[in-house]
């Protein structure tokens, strides 16, 4: 029997269980080294970006853009829309393939992820290439209807947000899905014995019970809207990222710029609070184990046919159409020019692209872990901010970050050469690649964490405590306990950074050593000149590289069906 | 059940010793100058209504809260107190949570041993066979939680705890997940299972009954306060306050007056009172159902207000010409009707609690 | 995922860190660093350096104003000796910050045109692109384009409904639309911003896609640079499209350099210096060739094809006030409605 408990606190659902007033953990019984680490984490993490606001603070002249409010005000209308679009697209989604079977269903769950594959700056590019006014489907309007055809205008914000909520939906679905896989099973059979159609377990149990999940994945979609800049750029769409770009090349303005970043900040700190006030006070977590599953309902003739088409509209536009625009490309300049598929550094700029991203995806997992666990362990208030604050740097554009480092280390350089220090860090940023990897930590620790910490909300309290009581020691119940209970979110943190760093652009381009190019580094050398069909190839090459963690990892978790237990 | 055990002193070292214990939590006070000790092998209830401060008193034992100030043994070792404090994991402290809280992907048998990781592993098969065998589970080792029913859970969840051999074992609400017909034979097996393994107990409880019923001591707590501790018996038959008087078990209280060692109030003389010879005092007198008669009387003031059947008995709720009520338990075959004038009596024998203010008093309060 | 492979992960990841020769880190340096927002054409063009010097070269690609800001971070540790950008502005920028050392060589003033370089030596203009009008012959004549203010011309509304441009973020806006300040001043550039805006100019996010649309018959009229039109030439001989010089009665079609100076703290400026003194003399033909630019020598013939699009008259580049101006131009287009 499994049994998902849900308490609110202050709300005890059986009289005199609860305290009113117990707060989930108080300082003194943490552990002090965990919660260092934790508070080692968060400096870490907050330094770049401290630099960047202590930069934005410290310029004397406060120099802002024309037209800074529409574009806050763009800036709200893009994520709202792409929030709510990510949340039909990928709440829904997700719902339909675990509560449901039709054909293709099972390879569908994990193909849904893939429009996470493609990076924002080539599919805007395939967008506009494809629906715009030169575009083939215009153009062969016009040819059809004359050239007064009415058509849609492409470049505009509704454009923007339907591309965005596209390829951003997956974060909603990933997590989403984890959340209705791991909890649902014993809460929804409960809901539906107790006369519930499946409608209404589903808005009145499910929904509810997969908010944190749901919250979390939105937080991600919004952050990645604050800091994305080449997909508004093209179409048009006057973010403030899109500011802060102006006024750092139009302008020539770094500090402004770092102004700007100070007010994306804002945005960010917004769209955290949003998140923890959509999980509400309320906590979740699952009571015992996994349960038989969400038992999924065969939809047979066209329903079952529908919902696979669904689902593959979805895929289609966000991954299908624009890998088959850019295969059509590729092969159009691989007949062209045949030597250019053979270029050796291929290969070289493959690995350097995976190996940085898998080593940025496993420290951010372990990062991540160890600030969800600390937490478990009784951390106090002042660890759970700290690791709120290292979710900060997800929503600082890739740029700055990188630019974060390089103010951050020049600092330390010259404190130790003031210390009297000899050498001091050199050109370790820039010199090696691990200031790539600090930045990609610094960027990509939010979508790690918020998928780890997902999981860790999905386990009762008191199993960590009875670990506890059984002479566990805070790294044994890592290993035992917490370890295979995060797991699926593990594994979808691990594939979310996987797939960010892969497609990483401006951290990269501004910290990488001589000599080091990746993939994204190589698909911008050619797009920047307009060498789209030449891009096409390496484009390619990025969405197939960060494919391959998705399948794999999905065949490891087993999030493909509940049913097969684990251990 | 069985005979309350006395409190320890000196030959045996008390399983459990809070002394002065405190916790605040920001400007509530959770648990105010707790003083408990449990004598091995006892089984200690806690009880008391949400938010008394129970459940924060199993938390600083097991050594998920840190107190404020105060000192908690166990088995003689200081856990928490001063500068020390024992994280939950050193404590040999069993835990039973409401939830199991058993680990899902482990097996059964996996999790008994759980905490026995330091053990060779000859030994540890044996005593998770062992622990098994006392809860009568040993057929389900290679089962999954998943897999077993919410009382087998439970007994899965006592034998983790147990196996370790704890010096104090901490059961947190551990039935009330179950359900009504369960709960009796589970409760039944589990303190069968704590008896038979001598295990020092403390249980948390929002059951009146429960905690009556199986507790060597009963401590009845609230706001953060213990209001008495004793055996069942005392706790029913002479509550230290009127809180605890009428929070186990149902109770009425009367105004009455005691005059040269007698008892009287509006019913008429209740009782008399040895050694309150020379006084002449206002108190409130605490009667039971069990110990209210009633007498069929056309004369009388008070009649019948209401009826219950429960059974057994028949619960009867008579108003008084001063317009207070007072409950009777009257037996199976005797049902006055509502509107019935009765004569209320107090049955012979019964030396009723007297409360001056809230508090139980046995000696005349000094003269004003 | 128990302990072992958690071991087993963080010495699989020290190694990585460690054995960063798999990333093609750690081999020797070259004799020459350069950071560079221009990427086409540098490999082969370094190479012949090498070839005919015997000193190597690198080059790290990015993008220009963050590699001046990495170069600040850098400070005195910096391992560049020239920095190269695709613009005026971010070369001014640069000198602005004194992150470029002035120069003292007759064979660069030489080479390079005076307002093609700063009065100081602190950069070089080494390639020149012309931003003009490139129009649908059949939409088109171009005797309907003024020949004396074809920019300003552009807001008549004649050409309502038929112009497509880049957006306000690209650079190339934004420097001419600073070259029109300069030559107008603030206000007549606004009206004319605004007559495009009013025009309906449909706004593309890159040139390419301009071509394709004016290809198409999508759009009449577009401002684009000569050596995308150039290229799309190469791609597809059969382009509906023609190239016409802005403006060649009066100030003349407005350009823009990309370019280079050396660093302030290269540890090796002499042969920085070289390295820039062949770009603009012996290497121009390796360095703008193959992008179709203008060489900036005007003793040095451009290629064959751009050569073909005949000769004009640029509008004279003033880097100075472009660095300011295009701030400006900036905050003109937002104000005017540019988006």
């Amino acid at each position: 029997m499994t049994e998902t408990v849900v308490r609110a606190d202050g709300t005890p659902e059986t009289p005199g269980t609860r305290h009113p007033a117990r707060p989930r953990r108080t300082s003194g019984t943490g552990r002090p080294a965990w919660s260092l680490l934790v508070l080692l984490i968060a400096a870490l993490v907050a330094t770049p970006v401290v630099a960047v606001v202590v930069e934005a603070v410290t310029s004397t002249s406060l120099a802002l853009p024309r037209g800074l409010g529409s574009m806050v005000v763009t800036t709200v209308a893009l994520m709202v829309g792409v929030g709510l679009g990510t949340l039909v697209v990928g709440g829904g989604l997700a719902w339909l393939v675990t509560a449901y079977r039709f054909p293709l269903r099972d390879m569908l769950v994990w193909l849904l992820v893939l429009p996470l594959a493609m990076p924002a700056y080539i599919l805007g590019f395939v967008f506009l290439s494809t629906f715009d006014i030169s575009g083939p489907v215009q153009t062969g309007l016009r040819s059809v209807f004359g050239p007064d055809v009415w058509t849609p205008d492409v470049r505009s914000l509704p454009g923007a947000i339907i591309v965005m909520s596209l390829t951003l939906y997956p974060y909603v679905y990933l997590l989403a899905r984890a959340a209705l896989v791991e909890q649902a099973p014993g809460t929804y059979d409960a809901a539906r014995t107790l006369g519930a159609s499946r409608a209404r377990a589903f808005w009145k149990v499910l929904l509810p019970l997969a908010r944190p999940s749901l919250a979390a994945g939105l937080a991600l979609v919004m952050m990645e809207v604050l800091t994305d800049f080449a997909t508004v750029q093209y179409f048009g769409v006057q973010t403030v990222s899109v500011g802060v770009y102006l006024v750092w090349h139009g302008l020539f303005n770094f500090h402004a710029a770092t102004q700007l970043s100070a007010l994306v900040l804002l945005f960010a700190v917004a769209v955290l609070a949003g998140e923890r006030l959509m999980r509400g006070r309320a906590r979740y977590h699952q009571k015992g184990g996994r349960g038989r599953g969400l038992e999924p309902y065969r939809l047979t003739g066209w329903r079952g046919w529908g919902a696979t088409l669904l689902c593959v509209l979805a895929l289609g536009a966000g991954f299908v159409v624009p890998v088959a625009r850019l295969l059509v490309w590729a092969v159009g300049d691989a007949v062209a020019d045949p030597g250019s598929l053979l270029d050796p550094r291929f290969l070289e700029y493959l690995v350097n692209s995976t190996v940085v991203a898998a080593i940025a995806a496993l420290v951010c997992v372990l990062l991540a872990l160890t600030m969800g666990h600390a937490l478990r362990l009784g951390g106090g208030r002042v660890v759970r901010t700290a690791s709120q604050l290292t979710t900060f740097g997800y929503a600082v554009p890739g740029a700055v970050v990188g630019i974060g480092v390089l103010i951050a280390f020049a600092a330390l350089d010259s404190a130790l050469r003031k210390m009297g220090v000899p050498g001091g860090t050199g050109l370790l940023v820039t010199g090696s690649v691990l200031g790539i990897l600090y930045a990609y930590v610094v960027r990509f620790l939010a979508p790690a964490y918020q998928a780890v910490d997902a999981s860790f909300a999905k386990i009762s309290p008191t199993m960590t405590l009875s670990a506890m009581s059984l002479g566990a020691s805070p790294r044994r119940i890592l290993a035992r306990v917490h370890l295979p209970l995060v797991r699926p979110g593990v594994a979808v943190a691990l594939v979310l950074v996987m797939i960010d760093a892969v497609k990483e652009l401006p951290i990269v381009l501004l910290l990488r050593p001589f000599g080091f190019t990746t993939v994204s580094v190589w698909v911008y050398e050619l797009a920047s000149e307009n060498f789209w069909r030449q891009a096409a190839l390496p484009a390619l090459v990025i969405v197939a590289v960060a494919t391959v963690p998705v399948f794999f990892l999905f065949r490891q978790v087993r999030l493909v069906d509940p049913h097969r237990k684990v251990g | 059940m069985n005979p309350a055990l006395t409190p320890v002193t000196g030959a045996t070292t008390p399983a459990l010793v809070l002394d002065d214990v405190t916790k605040t939590y920001g400007g509530t006070v959770a648990a105010s100058s707790l003083d408990l000790t449990a004598a091995p092998g006892e089984l200690v209830t806690l009880i008391g209504p949400s938010g008394c401060g129970k459940s924060t008193t199993l938390r600083l034992v097991a050594g998920l809260e840190r107190p404020d100030a105060g000192t908690i043994r166990i088995a003689g070792d200081v856990v928490a107190g001063g500068r020390t404090w024992q994280p939950p994991e050193r404590r040999r402290v069993g835990l039973v949570f409401q939830d199991h809280a058993l680990f899902p992907h482990l097996t059964v048998a996996q999790n008994v041993a759980f905490g026995l990781d330091k053990m060779p592993r000859r030994e540890r098969t044996a005593r998770v066979g062992e622990v098994l065998e006392l809860v009568r589970l040993g057929h389900l080792a290679s089962r999954y939680p998943h897999e077993l029913s919410g009382g087998e859970q439970q007994r899965v969840a006592l034998a983790r705890a147990l196996a370790p051999r704890p010096a104090v074992v901490l059961l947190d609400e551990p039935f009330s997940s179950l359900d009504e017909n369960l709960r009796a034979q589970v409760r039944a097996d589990t303190v069968a299972v704590l008896r038979e393994t001598g295990t020092t107990a403390m249980l948390v409880t929002h059951d009146q009954t429960e905690a009556l019923s199986i507790g060597d001591r009963v401590v009845v707590m609230r706001d953060g306060v213990i209001e008495q501790a004793d055996t069942p018996e005392k706790v029913f038959e002479a509550p230290a306050t009127r809180f605890v008087a009428s929070f186990m078990g149902d109770a009425d209280f009367l105004p009455a007056h005691v005059r040269d060692a007698l008892l009287t109030c509006e019913i008429g003389v209740v009782s008399t009172v040895p050694g309150w010879a020379n006084c002449d005092v206002d108190v409130d007198v605490v009667l039971r159902p069990h110990e209210v008669a009633l007498t069929l009387d056309p004369e009388s003031k008070a009649h019948v207000v209401a009826v219950e059947y429960h059974g057994a008995f028949v619960l009867h709720t008579v108003q008084l010409a001063s317009g207070r009520t007072l409950r009777s338990w009257q037996p199976h075959g005797v049902r006055h009707p509502v509107g019935t004038a009765v004569a209320v009596s107090v049955v012979p024998g019964i030396t009723p609690t007297l409360l001056v203010g809230d508090e139980a008093v046995t000696q005349p309060p000094p003269p004003r | 995922m128990r302990r072992t492979s958690l071991v087993a992960a963080a010495l699989a990841l020290s190694a990585a860190v460690s054995g960063c020769g798999v990333l093609g880190i750690g081999e020797e340096p070259a004799d020459l660093q350069v950071y560079s927002a221009r990427h086409y054409d540098l490999e082969e063009a370094f190479a012949d350096f090498t070839d005919e010097t015997g000193i190597t070269v690198d080059f790290l690609y990015g993008d220009d104003a963050e590699l001046l800001q990495r170069l600040k971070a850098e400070g005195a540790e910096t391992p560049a000796d020239v920095y190269m950008t695709v613009d005026a502005g971010n070369l001014w920028k640069a000198a602005q910050d004194d992150e470029l050392a002035p120069l003292k060589s007759a064979e660069l003033d030489g080479a390079v045109p005076a307002d093609l370089r700063d009065p100081q030596g602190r950069w070089y203009g080494l390639a020149l692109r012309a931003r003009t009008v490139a129009y649908n012959p059949d939409a088109v004549d171009p005797s309907e384009f003024d020949t004396k203010d074809t920019y300003a011309d552009l807001a008549d509304p004649k050409w309502k409904g038929r112009l497509c441009m880049r957006d306000e973020t690209e650079a190339y806006t934004q420097s001419l639309v600073a070259s029109l300040i300069d030559l107008y001043g603030r206000e007549k550039t606004l009206g004319i911003v605004e007559g495009w805006v009013a025009n309906d100019v449909e706004i593309m996010s890159n040139d390419i896609l301009l071509l394709e649309a004016l290809d198409s018959g999508a759009c009449d009229v577009a401002l684009v640079n000569h050596y995308y039109y150039a290229r799309e030439l190469t791609e597809n001989p059969d382009l509906n499209v023609k190239l016409f010089w802005a403006s060649q009665d009066g100030a003349g079609t407005h350009a823009n350099i990309s370019g280079a100076g050396v660093v302030e703290s290269s540890d090796n400026p002499k042969q920085a210096q070289q390295l820039l003194e062949w770009l603009a003399t012996d290497g121009q033909s390796a360095f703008v060739d193959g992008n179709h630019e203008y060489p900036v020598n005007p003793d040095v013939e451009p290629e064959q094809l751009i050569k073909g699009f005949g000769e004009f008259k640029r509008m004279p580049i003033d880097a100075e006030a472009y660095g300011d101006l295009n701030a400006e131009a900036t905050d003109l287009l937002a104000e005017a409605g540019y988006q």
